[in-house]
């Protein structure tokens, strides 16, 4: 299976961040979002960044895993650096070499973009590392709840979302599986002309398309057999509850606001 | 052709916090030509102990050798394909394996792969078809219009198509009807006789490791918790039990008995017969014969 990429995997715990209520944290990444852009010098930087590092602490997911699951997305962040490097010419020059000429403007924006970059995805993963993805499902019905008055099935909306996440995992290991199993008769994944590659994807693709379909009716069924009938008048079985932690972590998070918008420049 | 475990350890997902140790310093030998059945309790690693003997697992530490292929977490065979050609594996549920149009296309994809000149590939699949005891009327029919178990027989004969020397077997009988358990166990026995196979079987049945095999290995958690001849091993059974595993029927029955006449008639790996007459002597002397 592939373990590099971490991003949309929950990690077991009982931390701060994991008993946060899911609303509380969506609420808080959502406008994190908004003010990553609002930094602009050194004193706002540090204070969003601050914030980002204290929450990943506080989540208690080994940082060696959350950096390293983040393997796929440094690239892009050196890559969105390099251009601003090269394609900006404010300030002084700095360095000079041969066709290479970056300005100090270039740099500086460089690295701010890249902070940014890196800053909005350790939060999101932050959030799908400490949230299971029924607590995340039942926190964006509950969200999107007011909806429902102008009829947009939001119950719907969040039962095939929740489907939708249970059975990622389930694929991946089914995924895992065929592909043993046909490696084992001979089929390359790996190597050889890319035709070949392509033909070897059809021995893969067609007993998990079989098996999706065997899945997605097995659970039509067994969902029809305990009487289920879409969200009218059904009750939870966890209920969402604002606790005063969610309340304390919110005041931190004005606190932050407020000093951002204290510390940068204007004008 | 041999298989030899030396010391071998084997990770899951390595360095993230889901890591998993699933086979730890584990070391045994496998005779060419043996029936070698591994035993233990659900998780406890049978089924990635057999990954290795294809490559498709690599050792985290220790060797993996099958013949003449070296396995090492520094260097593998250039040609695990090679390898692949000569280890046949029937997978815990093979018929989820099942792609193609026809059942006969489906039965030739392995030898294909393996570059089996076509006109062998046809005899190969009448070979297997027979030898698992389907019909050849159905080669043109689709795999997925069969039943369960026919589908299972299907997809073990495209495992025996490719002619492997060692036969690995998880589970291969799971979620079958008895009648069709026996058949296909006895099929393969049949098989390893016939064709001198190495045969590796992962089974939860303590009755089909007891009937088949002549060198057995239990594991618990990972690691290798007793190894020896069926008579030696499913003796001991509060050791077995330890793990939770039962003994064989006849074993456990042998045991209430001697318990009950006070008797001490030894388990041999008897036949039902045998231990019939050996009951009757036990309990009236020899003086009838
Ligand atoms: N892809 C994987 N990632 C992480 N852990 C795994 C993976 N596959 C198996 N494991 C773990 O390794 C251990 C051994 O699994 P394995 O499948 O070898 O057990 P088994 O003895 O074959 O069990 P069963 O009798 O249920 O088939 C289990 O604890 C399992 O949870
Ligand atoms: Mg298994």
């Amino acid at each position: 299976m592939n373990n590099s990429l971490i991003i949309g995997q929950y990690v077991p715990g009982n931390s701060i961040v994991h008993r946060l209520d899911p609303r509380t944290k969506i609420t808080i990444i959502f406008f994190f979002v908004f003010i990553v852009f609002f930094a602009n010098n050194l004193p706002s930087y540090a204070i969003l960044v601050a914030f980002a590092f204290a929450s990943m602490f506080a989540s208690k997911v080994p940082i060696r895993f959350i950096l390293k699951g983040l393997t796929p997305v440094w690239f892009l962040i050196i890559f969105t650096f390099l251009l601003h490097l090269f394609v900006t010419k404010e300030g002084t020059l700095v360095f000079d070499l041969w066709i290479f000429k970056f300005y100090s403007g270039g740099v500086i924006r460089g690295i701010a973009i890249a902070i940014r970059f890196f800053l909005l995805i350790l939060v999101t993963s932050l959030l799908t590392l400490t949230t299971t993805p029924i607590e995340i499902t039942d926190a964006i019905e509950d969200m999107l709840g007011p909806l429902k008055k102008i009829k947009f099935p939001v119950h719907e909306l969040a039962l095939m979302m929740s489907i939708s996440l249970r059975f990622i995992p389930t694929l991946m290991q089914e995924t895992d599986k065929i592909s043993r199993a046909q490696a084992s008769r001979g089929v390359d994944f790996r190597t050889g002309p890319i035709k070949d590659r392509i033909k070897a994807v059809i021995p893969l693709l067609v007993p998990l398309f079989v098996s999706a379909f065997k899945r997605a009716e097995e659970l039509a069924m067994a969902m029809e057999a305990r009487g289920y009938q879409g969200g009218e008048g059904r009750s939870k079985l966890r209920e969402l509850k604002i606790e005063k932690m969610d309340i304390f972590v919110y005041i931190i998070f004005i606190v932050v606001i407020i000093l951002l918008f204290v510390t940068r420049t204007y004008g | 052709m041999d298989i030899t475990f030396e010391n071998v350890s084997y990770t899951y997902q390595r360095n993230t916090p889901f890591e998993h140790k699933a086979l730890e310093d584990l070391s045994f030998h496998i005779k060419s030509g043996s029936f070698v059945a591994i035993v233990g309790h659900t998780g406890s690693g049978k089924s990635t102990l057999i990954s290795h003997l294809n490559g498709l697992s690599i050792p985290t530490d220790g060797k993996v050798k099958v013949g003449k292929y070296l396995l090492t977490h520094d260097e593998k065979p250039g040609d695990l394909k090679e390898l692949r050609s000569k280890v046949g594996v029937v997978f815990q549920y093979p018929e989820h394996q099942l792609f193609e149009e026809t059942i006969e296309k489906d039965i030739g994809f392995g030898p294909e792969n393996f570059g089996v000149s076509e006109s062998e590939i046809k005899e190969r699949t009448h070979e297997a078809l027979s030898a698992v005891g389907l019909s050849e009327t159905l080669l043109d029919r689709s795999p997925f219009d069969l039943s369960g178990g026919q589908m299972r027989r299907v997809a073990i004969a495209g495992v025996l198509a490719i002619k492997p020397d060692i036969l690995v077997l998880d589970e291969p009988t799971a979620g079958l009807d008895p009648r069709g358990q026996k058949e296909i166990m006895d099929m393969f026995y049949r098989l390893h006789q016939e064709q001198s196979l190495t045969t590796v079987l992962v089974t939860h049945s303590m009755e089909d490791a007891l009937k088949y095999a002549d060198h057995v290995i239990i594991l618990n958690k990972g690691k290798k918790y007793l190894e020896g001849t069926p008579e030696d091993v499913f003796v001991q059974k509060d050791a077995l039990k330890q793990v939770q595993l039962d003994v064989p029927e006849i074993v456990q029955f042998i045991a209430s008995f001697n318990h009950k006449f006070n008797t001490s008639i030894p388990f041999s790996n008897q036949s039902t017969e045998q231990l019939a007459k050996q009951i009757k002597q036990a309990l009236i002397g020899d003086e009838l014969e």
